[in-house]
Order: C-alpha cells, then sequence, then structure tokens
C-alpha cells in the first residue's frame, strides 16, 4: 500500500500517522504539503491526519478544506480512491465535503484529552476489515470541536446505510450519554462515504499501534488497509 | 462598499458558547436573560459599487466560506 499524508500549516499528527502506516504496510508514505496541486500517481491511500491547521481559523478545517492540495484529494476521492481522516482531518474532510454533517464545539466545552471507546459498528471495510461487528477498541482522543452533528434526515440515512463507522460506548459496549463526552449526535465518533472509500473519525488510532505507546488497540485499522489495498 | 456578514448557529443546533456565556451571566446576577446564541460578525470591505451586487457577492462567500450551512445561519447587511 502507497499512502500520501498531507500536512497543513498546524498539521502536528503527522509523523504518528506515518508510523502507524509504516508499521502495518511496511512502506514509508509520501509527505504532501499543502501547497501541491496534484497528487503522485499510483496511491493507493490519502491521510488527513489530525492538529491544527491554519490555527482552527474560521472555523476547525476550513482554511484546509480551501487549499489547492484538497481539490486534487476530492478528485482522487470522486475517482474511487481511498481517504481517511482523523480528529482535523474529519473537520477538514467534514469542511471539504467529502462527508456530511458538521462537527461543533464539545458539548462540555472542553477540550478533551483522554482514552475513550469505540466500537465497531460497520466491519467489512478497508478500515474496519480486521474487527467484527460490535467489536469495541480503545483509542485516545484529543479535540475541542468534536462534536458531530447532522439533520435527522442525515442521520437516519447514515444509520439506514451502514455509513455509521464508529461510536463512543461505555466498558459495556453500550452507546450510553456518559460515553459520549463530547455530546456527538446518536454517539457518532466516525462516518463512511456511500461508496464506503472515505472514512472520518475524531479519535486516534494512530496513536495506538505499538505496546511502547500503551497498547496497540489501533493497529487493526492500519493492517486492514494495508492487506485491503495492496490487494487491489 | 462595506458588507457585514452575521454567522449564527443555526436554530436547533446547540450552542454550547451561548449556553456558557448564558451560566457567567447569571453568576454575575443579571437575571432575566432566557438564551444567549453566540455568533460572529465579517466585515468585508469590497470593490463593487452596487448594493444589490455587492450583497450578492457577500452572500456567495458565505455560502462557500464564510458560514457552513450545515450548522450555521447567515445574513449580509451592506454598510
Amino acid at each position: 500500500m502507497q499512502a500520501a499524508i498531507i500536512v497543513f500549516p498546524g498539521t502536528n499528527r503527522e509523523r504518528d500517522m506515518r508510523l502507524a502506516l509504516k508499521r502495518a504496510s511496511g512502506r514509508d508514505p509520501v509527505m504532501l504539503f499543502h501547497r501541491e496541486a496534484a497528487l503522485p500517481k499510483g496511491l493507493d491511500l490519502v491521510v488527513l491526519p489530525g492538529g491544527f491547521s491554519y490555527g482552527d481559523y474560521l472555523r476547525c478545517g476550513a482554511m484546509a478544506a480551501q487549499s489547492p492540495i484538497m481539490r486534487a484529494v476530492k478528485d482522487f476521492a470522486a475517482a474511487g480512491g481511498h481517504v481517511l481522516g482523523v480528529c482535523n482531518g474529519f473537520q477538514i474532510m467534514i469542511e471539504a465535503g467529502l462527508l456530511p454533517g458538521g462537527l461543533l464545539r464539545n458539548a462540555t466545552l472542553r477540550f478533551l484529552s483522554m482514552d475513550c471507546r469505540l466500537r465497531v459498528e460497520r466491519p467489512g471495510t478497508a478500515f474496519t476489515g480486521h474487527w467484527q461487528q460490535g467489536d469495541c477498541f480503545r483509542a485516545p482522543m484529543a479535540h475541542g470541536d468534536g462534536n458531530y452533528f447532522a439533520d435527522d434526515a442525515t442521520l437516519d440515512r447514515l444509520e439506514g446505510e451502514g455509513l455509521v463507522a464508529f461510536r463512543y460506548v461505555d466498558e459495556a459496549g453500550e452507546a450510553t450519554p456518559a460515553a459520549n463526552r463530547n455530546g456527538s449526535a446518536r454517539n457518532i465518533a466516525g462516518v463512511l462515504s456511500p461508496n464506503l472509500r472515505v472514512c472520518g473519525l475524531m479519535p486516534h488510532p494512530e496513536d495506538l499501534v505499538d505496546p511502547l505507546m500503551g497498547g496497540i488497540d489501533g493497529l487493526p485499522m492500519f493492517q486492514s488497509l494495508a492487506e485491503r489495498l495492496v490487494a487491489a | 462598499m462595506k458588507a457585514r456578514v452575521y454567522v449564527m448557529p443555526k436554530a436547533g443546533v446547540l450552542d454550547p458558547q451561548g449556553k456558557a456565556i448564558g451560566n457567567a451571566l447569571e453568576g454575575l446576577g443579571f437575571g432575566g436573560v432566557r438564551d444567549v446564541r453566540a455568533g460572529k460578525v465579517i466585515e468585508l470591505d469590497l470593490l463593487e459599487t452596487d448594493p444589490a451586487r455587492a450583497k450578492q457577492a457577500a452572500e456567495d462567500m458565505a455560502r462557500k466560506l464564510l458560514a457552513n450551512t450545515v450548522i450555521e445561519s447567515f445574513r449580509v447587511e451592506i454598510i
């Protein structure tokens, strides 16, 4: 799998993402700066990592979504390419219209820096192929604006079409209000595009991919991508 | 010609900032505040001299960038 990581001014999680992708695929991802107008040929995956692109000016992700490289990323996605966005990357995807909804300030107004538990709602995708339906795993989160919002019709459509990738759950695997610390609609932590090739989520699976990090709970996502996108 | 763009959280969208401001006002002893909504104001200095066209341009800018119409509404005023 050949992946590319997009780096915007203010991106700060690109090295964690690089480590996770390299660990799972054995290939070093290409790092691309936001000013590039085109993606290199032969990419299997484009990743928008976390951070605070453009200082979160206007709205989180709003400025990055207008940068030159995002036009190329949108074309890549429209042509059936796989795109993963984590945290600020998810916010950028939403602002760029790659995924539906919006991400509001956390309901508590607090920046949340802690582990959460995610339940896999849609296994079998390139992102979730190493998990079974209902599997739960730990993932660190670190965000101020991760409160997923969409109108009821959009939420019903996402659920009806199986496009909710992950939900925040408690230790028992239940999607309770207490487990939903940022206040997201229906405990949604991550969503998928209709073709299941674009996935965005707020928590950071890339930060648990080595025992030295405290666990490998997030590694299955990258192993799944490496496996699926080699075969493709 | 100047345009002022008011961007507000849409009706029905949770506004945690507004809620926090409301709580702080109550803490300061200001009673009688039923609800607070916090948005932003963006001023544009435009080359356009025709008010109708200036308003149209500012609205296009708001739809495309200044507001996220999934979660925010906007209103343009020519000043």
